[in-house]
């Protein structure tokens, strides 16, 4: 599974990162942020792509676990 | 003009997306001492857009400032759109703007051109409202900065605060939303350069004519909707004037591609901590997209005015402006307090 590690990046670049990776259009990603804006724009790119999105927190970091 | 420098590329986050968040400002002024002079109209308890002064019977002193890094790369629109987002709190508040100031903060990257470029769109555009610059101050800084302190005049009986809206109002609102979400899709190159000409032109377009209109009418409060976006500054509308402000989303004014960008999270972190601020006091009823709710919160660069007006008087008032403003629309009413702060609909 790929791994996005969009952490310490300000928007739009989250998203820019996430969709570039997801060109690849395999089942599963990972995408790590740690502010809410990005938590919430990468959120709504994958649910537009047709994917679905599981959120975890720890430490003000979110792990976004984006499947089909 | 495009400079070898991105003057974008210098600036952490961008225009009006930049403010500090309304709700971190009023933890910040919480138990500051203000102190009062009977000649003060209006000062900072209400979140207003302007400090009003009484001079005299027949005039009042009107003063703002406004300031932000870069939202353009073109360094003359970026100072045409800095001057005009800064004096049209000075028309927010029915006021005609006289003078001003520059504030300017320039890196090592930006060359004399530049710098100049930018003050010469920052004074043609004052120049337009009528306005003569005579000085400023300007410091060396890591990000470039450029907007104006502004002074206008008012009469004293024709102020018109962010407080004043009453039942039985209508709200005009005068530019498309669009703005934060379009400038933040920009930087990732998802929006083509006809459709950012547009957006700079919006943004350098000053709120002149909308005043000089609307203040022939009966208006009972105005705001200009700038960095806390549509429903933040109807938020402050409606508790300044304890009445709900109810907002119906389909008669709002709003550039067409913003929303797919909406969509796809091209979204300004400003939008965010908006909706932090406001999200308590609106309720939302029916099926509105959150594509659509979230242009409701995106911080706007020189956005339009939102003004409140006796219902009977709305329509003329509106048809007047359409002719020169043809995206002006009647977006919402007020009513006395039911349910929330602010409704969508």
């Amino acid at each position: 599974m790929k791994v996005i590690d969009a952490r310490g990046l300000s928007c739009p670049e989250p998203v820019v990162l996430t969709s570039q990776a997801m060109a690849s259009k395999e089942d599963a990603y990972q995408v790590l942020v740690d502010n809410n804006a990005s938590k919430e724009n990468v959120t709504r790119y994958a649910e537009h792509q047709g994917y679905k999105v599981a959120i975890s927190e720890a430490d003000g970091e979110y792990t976004l676990d984006i499947t089909k | 003009m495009e400079t070898e420098v991105k003057l974008t590329k210098l600036a952490s986050c961008a225009g009006c997306g930049a403010k500090v968040g309304a709700g971190t400002l009023v933890k910040l002024l919480e138990g500051f001492k203000s102190h009062t002079d009977p000649r003060l109209i209006v000062g900072f308890d209400k979140s207003d857009d302007a400090s009003v002064y009484l001079l005299d019977d027949n005039t009042a002193l009107v003063q703002t400032t406004d300031f932000f890094p870069p939202i353009v790369d073109d360094p003359y629109l970026f100072g045409q759109i800095a001057a005009t987002n800064a004096i049209s709190d000075v028309y927010a508040m029915g006021g005609e703007p006289k003078l001003a100031l520059n504030l300017m903060c320039v890196s090592d990257q930006m060359d004399k051109k530049t710098v100049q470029e930018i003050l010469r769109g920052g004074y043609d555009k004052a120049y337009e409202a009528g306005v003569i610059i005579t000085g400023g101050h300007t410091i060396n800084g890591a990000e470039p900065i450029y907007g104006l302190a502004v002074s206008g005049f008012v009469h004293p009986q024709k102020v018109l605060t962010n407080s004043g809206a009453r039942p039985g109002d209508v709200l005009i609102l005068t530019k498309p939303l669009g703005v934060g979400v379009l400038t933040t899709s920009a930087k990732a190159g998802m929006v083509d350069k006809s459709v950012m000409d547009r957006i700079y032109a919006q943004m350098a377009t000053l709120n002149k004519t909308a005043r000089d209109i609307m203040v022939e009418y009966d208006v009972h409060s105005c705001t200009d909707v700038t960095g806390f976006a549509l429903l933040g500054h109807s938020f402050e509308m409606a508790q300044g004037s304890n009445c709900t402000i109810h907002i119906e989303v389909e008669k709002i004014p709003y550039h067409k591609e913003a929303y797919e960008l909406s969509e796809m999270g091209f979204i300004p972190a400003g939008a965010y901590r908006n909706r932090e601020y406001a999200q308590a006091g609106v309720t939302v009823k029916g099926d509105i997209p959150r594509a659509m709710q979230d242009l409701l919160y995106d911080p706007q660069t020189s956005g339009g005015l939102l003004i409140a007006l006796p219902a009977e008087q709305a329509e003329e008032c509106l048809a007047r402006m359409q002719e020169k403003i043809p995206q002006a629309r009647i977006i919402g009413y007020v009513t006395e307090p039911v349910d929330n702060w602010i409704c969508l609909e």
